[in-house]
């Protein structure tokens, strides 16, 4: 493969330097009532300083250029290790955006808006059966916002049992959001170092699972992408020592329809809609980060709630003296719930049993296909996502960083890297079922390739990607002297 | 007996977390050493403390940012604030480029000259990072 | 299942590959305990036109806003998207691409992050603004933990009337971490009591936070606000529900705030039943090292071409972890793209018309409602697409009144302030029509 040719010039200005005084996109529907009374100078302003002033042509133009400059999903393969970067049904698309749900106002009185409390309602209850758990919130935006939920109804928890504890355990190979969210509800967190096997140490955890402890912050399979053959132990002594377990179910796909963590001892959990059940990422949200938890816990849940009321109509309650509070301006992302419901009768139980299945299958197939080459830093078994290292080609001078960059190069968006960080130059790997035999192979040839492009030509990596708009960014520079915003005077791009 | 080593200049004192520190009289001077910048790869942001504030030994004094990383920096000797390099503002990178001169970090009144004791001598630290660092 | 690329032969060839017979044996590392033994207990899997019509029903059953009058704000606000909007956050290289975290396959997303940073600190008045948030309300979290720790103050002090559901959560999301919020609810004809903040202004307080404009409708006078917390060594919080506003209000950074924040739904966002909204924050330029979320800031590669890339990102969980400003890991991607599509087509002049638009409707609104016996605006200071109407009687029933006529009368404030009996909370933008409002008017009155 030549890498000589030089790289198209897709340059794109910003926005604003394109903007010409007068200009505008957009026209005011007609209004023929009277205008009002000006506004006082003191409450106004009289500019928008910089703002853009362009066509709507300018605007498609601008925006259509922009989106050619991304890779995305729906181009190619983006296996992103715990991001599930699975298809996105574009019925879903067509659903959400159903007047219906689109246009309702979350304010509107609940008798004008059942078909919205009807699609959360069973959301909650699908959840509810796919998880074990015995009740859900759909109020978290977003993973992390779900993890806070959750440590906080631990803390609540507690806290009514007249037994507030001060730790959270985390694993050493957990997700960055795990400890930030512990922090935030006021707890300390203490890492639970992982066994050779990569999973949680259990003699440990036996040994640290004291009455200061509040709660367990697991990934199940792990970051690692595999399962903690001692969940079952590994809960029973977190309850014996008057803790709770909370799991990161970030990694759901990996079997959905095979287990449940409610049946392993969780008492509480986070799903993540745009992972597991297929909502775009979109470029970095929005998502939707759904808790559930087991009837202890149930009190606590934010508020409000959907429950029926007359008539067996569906309307919100905020009758829980217990619960923590709210989380969201509204009920959460309605938008992300409608798509996620969407998604999951569309699968049924035997669909979603299949996605689990494949998913495992495709990882297992390409680590059968790269261990070979590449360094696996554990023998134990995968499930959806397998991690690697760099250090097969550490005598080459090459490291992860390359691989991914040199990925680009074969159109194809780099694995996860470096994390989880108990890994030295990790490369999480997680295909997901949206995946043919067909996409498998080509990237495995992509990574054999690269890894004998390591031995011949080492600095070819060092040195990529040389086929995309830019090349690698001096983050560094970026960092001391960060230019956030474009302003008058700001250099005009020369393209 | 180890080569002397510009990495490890013989006429220092250095912590296990990889801080490094010069006594000159009555006041220290203290940086990070170069294991320490290199692990952290471009330094792109440097907090340090304030005039005037107390430390004991073991205590953060502040933190050193690169892009991908973020490092706690801890006192290696009591004492009072004399002076933080305020150079680093503008130029932060100086702590790659020299970290035993001009990416110096604070200069502190020593509060007891004894606590260089326990700290490693330069052939000391090198063991230490040869052994990982840790 | 049609989701998934592989058919059944290659799923053979995928086991052969492995050295296995059965699919199940995948999962032999989950202990069988735990494995189940059943299927699911889900509805059967449904065919695409299926699903459209169970949705289709469902979504039907939500009163029809073209064949009703709809005058709801309330910190989610109805505005015309320009079809642009959709067209274009539809693009696959948009909506089905994850976090920019390799900036050479993603520099459209990060590009249009920096745009949108730099429109929001242009409409906002301020120096610095990251890639969104999830929402006003935790928007507003986040704004109270940032005073919390530069500060390092446990109080916020709350002016005139801030969305009591803002507040709710901000508790929710704050008290942990030892966040004390005082609420200087004292109200001078629905907006902040200067006087009432002062009182509570001591020198534990590290922020006075103000709506703008506030939950009641009312336009509030950040300024003297603004130096008072200042004197105090507090930050200006300034929050916003309706961003159309911005168009044509004073920009809050000119009025003094520090730290400008709040929901920018209102910018090609549809109300979607109240999700997934779009959280922004602005700051002065010395708190930039503060700001949680998401920053784009630009660089530039070996060639010297410029691109945009992640920054600053050792404020953030990946790195920090238990030290981060905050536990945010997605901002709201394609909600901001939105925003900032909506914002472009509008343009300088759009957005300050369709600001005087609204409040030329909701002033024409206020005017003819207040002429229904016994109705009055509460409030007779100045306002802009949102205000309180008191009539007489017990507003929760002349709502459900209205309702039986396909006209949903705004908001009654019982809900949230229980004094408030007698009161609607009406909000017009410019999907309210002239007939719409003369029709509210009409029927209110005959109601009366």
């Amino acid at each position: 493969m030549s890498v000589e040719k030089k790289p198209p010039r897709r340059r794109e200005g910003l926005l604003f330097d394109k903007s010409v005084p007068g200009k505008r996109g957009c026209d005011m529907p007609a209004w023929d009532g009277p205008a009002a009374a000006e506004l006082e100078p003191r409450w106004t302003r009289t500019d928008i300083e910089g703002f853009p002033e362009l066509s709507e042509r300018e605007v498609v133009r601008h925006f259509t250029r922009l989106s050619k400059l991304n890779y995305s999903n729906d181009e190619g393969f983006y296996p992103l290790g715990s991001c599930t970067m699975k298809y996105n049904p574009k019925v879903n698309e067509r659903i959400a955006r159903l007047e219906g749900f689109a246009e309702a106002h979350p304010l509107m009185p609940v008798e004008s808006v059942q078909g919205c409390l009807q699609v959360m309602a069973d959301l909650e209850k699908y959840l509810c059966e796919i998880t074990g758990m015995d009740a859900f919130t759909l109020q978290p935006a977003a993973g992390a916002q779900g993890e806070f939920t959750g440590i906080k109804m631990v803390r609540a928890y507690h806290q009514t049992h007249g037994d507030p504890r001060q730790v959270v355990l985390i694993p050493d190979s957990a997700h960055g959001t795990n400890p930030a969210s512990a922090h935030l509800c006021g707890y300390r967190v203490e890492e639970i170092t992982s066994d050779p096997r990569g999973c949680v140490h259990l003699s440990s955890l036996k040994e640290r699972m004291k009455e200061d402890v509040a709660v367990l912050m697991l990934t199940n399979p792990n970051t690692l992408g595999v399962f903690e053959p001692e969940i079952g132990e590994i809960c029973e002594v977190v309850h014996a020592g008057g803790g709770l377990v909370y799991l990161d179910g970030a990694n759901l796909n990996a079997f959905v329809g095979v287990a449940r963590p409610g049946d392993m001892g969780v008492d509480v959990m986070h799903t993540n809609l745009h992972k597991t059940f297929s909502t775009p990422h979109g470029g970095g949200g929005p998502g939707s980060g759904p808790v559930g938890v087991k009837q202890a816990l149930a009190p606590f849940l934010p508020v409000p709630r959907i429950v029926r009321g007359e008539a067996a109509a569906w309307k919100w309650s905020t009758d829980y003296p217990h619960s923590i509070g709210k989380i969201h301006s509204f009920y959460g992302n309605f938008g992300m719930h409608v798509r996620a419901a969407a998604y999951i009768l569309a699968n049924g139980a035997a669909g979603l049993r299949e996605i689990a299945e494949t998913a495992v299958l495709n990882a297992n197939y390409l680590r059968k296909k790269l261990e070979g080459t590449y360094h696996l830093p554990y023998a134990s078994p995968s499930l959806h996502e397998v991690i690697f290292s760099d250090r097969n080609l550490e005598r080459f001078g090459v490291r992860t960083l390359d691989v991914a960059k040199r990925l680009m190069d074969y159109s194809i968006h780099p694995p996860t890297i470096y994390f989880p960080l108990i890994v030295k130059g990790a490369l999480m790997i997680e295909p997901t079922e949206s995946e043919g035999i067909e996409d498998l192979d080509a990237f495995v040839d992509a990574m054999l390739r690269i890894a004998r492009e390591a031995e011949e030509d080492p600095e070819l990596l060092r040195t990529a990607p040389h086929t995309t708009p830019v090349g690698r960014l001096d983050e560094a520079t970026a960092a001391r002297k960060p230019v956030l915003r474009w302003s008058h005077g700001l250099g005009k791009e020369v393209s | 007996m180890k080569e002397p080593n510009a990495a490890f200049p013989p006429n220092l004192r250095y912590s296990k977390e990889h801080e490094w520190v010069r006594v000159e009289g009555s006041v220290g001077i203290v940086g990070i050493t170069h294991y320490a910048q290199s692990e952290l790869g471009d330094v792109v942001f440097v907090d340090l403390p304030e005039k005037g504030r107390a430390l004991t030994a073991g205590q953060e004094l502040g933190t050193i940012e690169s892009v991908k990383a973020v490092s706690e920096v801890y006192a290696p000797l009591s004492g009072e604030v004399l002076e933080a390099n305020e150079s680093l503002r503008d130029h932060p990178e100086k702590v790659n480029a020299d970290p035993y001169g001009e990416g110096w970090l604070i200069r502190l009144k020593v509060a007891d000259t004894s606590e260089l004791e326990k700290l490693l001598t330069a052939e000391g630290y090198q063991s230490h990072v040869e052994e990982g660092g840790h | 299942m049609r989701y998934i690329p592989s058919g059944p032969g290659d799923r053979k060839k995928l086991l052969q590959a492995l050295g296995l017979d059965r699919a199940d044996q995948l999962f032999d590392s989950i202990p069988k305990a735990y494995r189940l033994q059943r299927p699911l207990d889900l509805p059967p899997s449904q065919a695409e036109a299926d699903l459209m019509t169970h949705f289709r029903e469902l979504s039907r059953k939500t009163l029809d806003p073209h064949d009703s009058a709809v005058f709801l704000g309330g910190g989610a606000y109805r505005h015309f998207i320009p079809a642009v909007v959709d067209h274009l956050i539809s693009r696959a290289e948009f909506y089905s691409s994850y976090t920019p975290y390799q900036p050479e396959f993603s520099q459209g997303t990060l590009q249009s992050i920096f745009e949108f940073q730099t429109l929001i600190c242009q409409l906002t008045g301020l120096e610095a603004a990251n890639a969104s948030l999830y929402d006003g309300a935790s928007a507003l979290a986040e704004g109270i933990l940032l005073a919390h720790r530069v500060k390092r103050r446990r109080r916020v002090v709350v002016a005139g009337c801030v969305h009591p559901d803002y507040l709710r959560v901000a508790r929710t999301l704050t008290e942990t971490l030892g966040v004390e919020i005082v609420e200087a609810g004292a109200l001078e004809d629905g907006a902040a009591s200067l006087k009432a903040v002062e009182k509570v202004l001591t020198a534990d307080v590290a922020a006075v936070v103000v709506q703008q404009p506030n939950f009641l409708g009312r336009l509030e006078d950040v300024a003297p606000l603004a130096e008072a917390a200042h004197r105090a060594g507090a930050l200006c919080l300034v929050v916003v529900n309706e961003a159309v506003s911005l168009g044509l209000l004073k920009a809050p950074g000119a009025a003094g705030a520090d730290v400008a924040l709040g929901e920018a739904q209102s910018f090609g966002i549809p109300v979607s039943y109240g999700g997934p909204y779009l959280g922004f924050m602005a700051v002065r330029s010395e708190f930039v090292r503060e700001l949680p979320g998401r920053l784009v800031g630009q660089a530039r590669d070996a060639q010297g071409r410029t691109g945009y890339v992640l920054t600053l990102a050792t404020r953030e969980q990946h790195i920090r972890r238990e030290r981060a400003t905050s536990n945010i890991c997605t901002n709201q991607g394609l909600c901001m793209l939105a925003a900032s599509l909506f914002m472009a087509t509008l343009g300088k002049e759009g957005m300050r018309e369709l600001a005087v638009q609204n409040r030329a409707r909701a002033e024409y609104a206020k005017a003819l409602l207040s002429r229904t016996p016994g109705c009055r605006a509460l409030f007779s200071g100045p306002s802009f697409n949102e205000f309180v109407l008191q009539v007489p009687g017990d507003a929760t029933r002349i709502h459900r009144k209205l309702l039986e006529k396909q006209i949903v009368a705004g908001l009654p404030l019982a809900e949230n302030f229980p004094d408030r009996k007698k009161e609607l909370l009406i909000c017009v933008t410019e999907t309210n029509s002239r007939a719409q409002i003369d029709r509210f008017a009409r029927e209110l009155g005959r109601e009366l």
